[in-house]
């Protein structure tokens, strides 16, 4: 099947039901999207879907036929960075930074769909995924900070 | 601060060895020489040398032997050297190394015997077993204990301090400028007319001089990156999905496995069968292990999926089956025969008149660092590679080696990030299991991953404990305090497993509780050792994480029974005038005393681990749907503060790990195994939950390090917030067995 991932068409030989996360991280050799429970609890596989933010152990290679797949990758680089990677490293949120590919991607979802959301939205959407290392605070600030720079822009 | 001179002849003695194209600046070890794991190009006799900054032609490398699991000991450790031999921090790299008794934990191996009462890091705890330990101990390159920034602070710094003076030297020497016309500034000697040297150019030429001894370390009043605000080294790795963890690892013929081991943690596997799985897509090879199945496939997804289908017998657990069975083998070990220690024991509790009598649990908790246990082993011919997260590359050499019949030289083992450890990666049975699918597989680089089911189910738990009190009050005053604390050992558990002997009590059964700085007349802390049950390990702040609830959760009742304030009366009982001071700080940030709604309540708890007094308030609201965690203030006493950053997010992060535990996590045990075998049963705390958070921190000349001191009174604050709100007094943990949360 053929699956576009950050702008790219790849073609791959795997089962319909294989979680897209394991295509793009064992076939692909993308790497930034995390494995971390399967089973769409901590969200550390976080990537967009036509733009919206989704677990990717929980979406079947089949369906992501014909769908923008982007990952951490596809977001920004070290050298031209997503307004939310920039504030996440102004406001240093990682500590290990396991989950944090996919809390960014989280909250890059949540500022295109709702650019100044309040404290309360920020709370509710960031609670889909987990961090066990407690950048909480950090991550409040960043996407905050991140809002901000995208209203200016 | 002093001249080296003092510090070198008590602690360090400078040295640098030529390595190929430069020089490599380290410290000897003073006590027993080790061999320098930077060997290529060394000459003879100087295999002693600790390396910490390598300079060749292609650039500055700092070695930081300590693991960073997300703690930033990377950063801080480079920072140190850093300092001294004045670079930028854009102009290094960090390496970890290799596994080298050079790179021993000398906070307590060198220094450390007999060690603080107040510390109880593993290390500590192993320290106090017995004398001929300590021989092993020197060559114990272990993170953990909060030790880091305590162990390196000199030693990292003399390092940079060295080797910037002996580049000065060489500049000299090609120049011909007297050294104290020279400066140096980001990486180079700067020379009269300005021009500059770069420390790359000069390394080979440094490389033959004999190292400056007598350097003096900067003023504080001139540090460039001590104290201040630094950007993490990783930072933008860690923040664009490039940052590259032991399960991100890929290789030319990689094969991909899994493991699914008796779920029942150490029983034997009877039998298996796995025609099923062999004959799924991908799959190459089943492969037996200890206890249980390697998968070896082309990819994870793959490997995981056949493990399910494998079918087997499994042996019965060699401890009791389920929590009602290790209950009652808790519940029995109050005995004198189980006494494990009794450290303090003043005035005479048995004659006080009882006013308060109290049992509390706590469960049993996993560690669950979001990046599951994996490692990548090579085997070839007579070497074997391994790349992993650990806190214990040296063990690991060791014990892989003697599983594959190999020399401990022959074993290379590569230091990777991890995704968390929280006390985990102190294990390496995840890297013993893929040395043994390496040897079914040789020649084959093969990378193990567990399954979050497979991590939860073998994660060594912290021990479950069960605390029996008793104290006495009089005339607004607590007066009495007598505390048996029964838990199993995890120096003996966890020390077995390293290869290390355990000797002497388990000061971690007591921890955070025995040491607290109050003086109250009749004051006693009993530990009682339960036999061991399920294999049990470090978890962050390991003996004190539980103690702190089962001390400050009692002494609040006790309080109360007294009609005593919490924190006046705290203050009074309280001898330490740093304990003091954090008590007092953490009284003023929470506005202690004033007035909160109906409804509203403040909890304080107190606990001196890891050297670091540190007082948490918690206030909360009872809600009509629950309790809300509304805001904490925290105040502690760490000595000095590396960096503002990483100090914040790990005292922060503490709290959170604390309270998120305190309120919903819990493993159990049926039939032998964890009932709790992904996040949906073992819930950590969300952004929801997340209450604001202040931190203040009291800075002295000490050196501390902050990793783990903020979670034990994290538990106890918010038990005794909730208390304060609602009246209901809570002795056992998760506390969301006895209030919702919202």
């Amino acid at each position: 099947m053929k699956l576009k991932v950050n702008g790219t068409e790849h073609e791959v030989d795997v089962e319909e039901d294989m979680p897209l996360l394991w295509v793009l991280r064992d076939e692909l050799g993308i790497t930034g999207p995390k494995y971390g429970c399967g089973i769409a609890q901590c969200g550390a596989c976080t990537v967009h879907l036509d733009g919206v933010a989704a677990k990717s152990c929980q979406v079947w290679a089949v369906d992501a036929v014909g769908v923008e797949v982007t990952t951490i990758e596809g977001l920004g680089t070290p050298e031209a960075l997503h307004a939310v990677q920039a504030a996440w490293i102004e406001h240093q949120v990682a500590q290990c930074g396991y989950c944090q590919s996919g809390q960014i991607m989280l909250a890059a979802s949540l500022l295109s769909d709702s650019p100044s959301p309040t404290d309360d939205e920020i709370d509710d959407a960031m609670s889909a995924n987990l961090c066990r290392c407690g950048t909480y605070p950090r991550i409040r600030a960043a996407v905050k900070s991140a809002a901000a720079k995208l209203q200016e822009a | 601060m002093g001249r080296l001179k003092t510090i070198a002849r008590r602690t360090f003695l400078i040295g640098s060895a030529a390595v190929i194209g430069g020089v490599a600046f380290g410290v000897y070890t003073y006590r027993k020489p080790a061999a320098n794991p930077l060997e290529d190009g060394l000459a003879q006799g100087e295999a002693a040398l600790t390396p910490y900054v390598k300079i060749d032609a292609d650039g500055i490398t700092l070695i930081t032997p300590r693991a960073d699991v997300g703690q930033g000991a990377y950063m801080v450790q480079a920072a140190l050297i850093a300092e001294e031999l004045d670079v930028r921090l854009d102009q290094i790299t960090a390496d970890p190394g290799v596994p080298s008794a050079a790179y021993y934990n000398g906070t307590v191996a060198a220094e450390g015997f007999p060690l603080a009462a107040t510390d109880d890091g593993l290390i500590a705890r192993t320290g106090r077993g017995a004398a001929d330990v300590a021989g092993k101990l020197l060559g114990l390159q272990l993170t953990g204990g909060s030790s880091t920034v305590p162990d390196a602070f000199e030693k990292l710094r003399v390092a940079g301090a060295v080797a910037r003076a002996t580049l000065l030297q060489a500049a000299s020497a090609e120049t011909g400028i007297p050294v104290d016309q020279l400066s140096t500034k980001d990486g180079a000697v700067v020379l009269p007319d300005e021009s500059t040297l770069a420390y790359t150019a000069l390394a080979a030429t440094a490389a033959g001089i004999e190292p400056v001894q007598e350097v003096a370390l900067k003023d504080p009043s001139e540090w460039r990156y001590i104290g201040k605000e630094m950007q993490r080294l990783d930072i933008v790795a860690k923040s664009t999905g490039t940052q590259e963890y032991g399960i991100d690892l890929q290789m030319d013929g990689m094969v991909h496995a899994t493991v699914k081991c008796n779920p029942r943690m150490g029983g034997e596997m009877i039998s298996y069968d796995a025609t099923e799985a062999e004959a799924m897509r991908g799959v190459k090879r089943v492969v037996p292990i200890t206890g249980g199945v390697g998968v070896l496939a082309d990819i994870t997804c793959r490997a995981f999926q056949a493990a399910e289908a494998v079918t087997f017998e499994w042996g019965e657990a060699p401890y009791p089956a389920d929590d009602a069975a290790m209950w009652e083998q808790v519940a029995a070990s109050f005995t004198a025969d189980h006494q494990d220690s009794r450290f303090k024991d003043e005035g005479d509790v048995d004659a006080m008149e009882v006013a308060v009598e109290a049992e509390y649990r706590i469960p049993h908790l996993a560690h669950a660092p979001l990046e599951p246990m994996t490692a990548t082993v090579l085997l070839d011919g007579g070497r074997l590679d391994i790349w992993t997260g650990t806190q214990i590359p040296r063990f690991m050499q060791v014990n892989a080696a003697k599983l594959a019949g190999l020399d401990a030289a022959q074993v290379h083992v590569h230091v990777l990030v991890s995704g968390g450890s929280f006390g985990r990666r102190l294990e390496d049975d995840y890297v013993l299991q893929a040395v043994e699918l390496a040897m079914a597989e040789p020649g084959v680089p093969i990378k193990l991953t567990w399954s979050r089911e497979e991590d939860m189910a073998h994660d060594f738990p912290r021990p479950l404990q069960m605390a029996r009190a008793r104290g006495a009050v009089s005339g607004g005053q607590v007066t009495g305090f007598d505390l048996g604390i029964a838990a199993p050992s995890v120096a003996a558990s966890q020390l077995a497993r390293l290869g290390q002997p355990a000797m002497g009590p388990d000061v971690a059964i007591v921890a955070g509780a025995w040491d607290q700085p109050y003086r109250i007349p009749d004051y006693r802390v009993t530990g009682y050792r339960v036999p061991p049950m399920v294999p049990v390990s470090s978890w962050r702040s390991v003996g004190a994480s539980g103690n702190g609830f089962l001390h400050e959760g009692f002494l609040d009742e006790l309080l109360h029974a007294a009609g005593a304030d919490p924190l006046d009366e705290r203050l009074r009982l309280c001898w330490h005038e740093p304990s003091r001071r954090v008590l007092e700080a953490v009284g003023e940030m929470s506005n202690w005393g004033d007035a909160l709604p109906e409804g509203r309540g403040r909890g304080l708890a107190f606990t001196l681990s890891f050297g670091v007094p540190t007082a948490e308030v918690v206030e909360v609201t009872a809600t009509e749907r629950g309790i809300r965690l509304d805001q904490v203030y925290v105040a502690c006493e760490v000595g000095r503060v590396i960096d503002p950053v990483n100090f914040d997010n790990q005292v922060k992060g503490g709290v959170i790990w604390g309270l998120g535990h305190a309120m919903m996590s819990e493993v159990t045990f049926s039939d032998g195994m964890t009932e709790q075998l992904n996040y949906d049963g073992y819930p950590g705390m969300r952004i929801y939950q997340t209450p604001e958070i202040e931190v203040r921190a009291l800075e002295t000349d000490a050196l501390r390090g902050i990793g783990e001191p903020s979670v034990p009174p994290a538990a106890p604050a918010l038990a005794n917030a909730i208390f304060a709100a609602t009246g209901q007094r809570i002795r056992e943990l998760p506390l969301n067995k006895s209030v919702d949360f919202i």
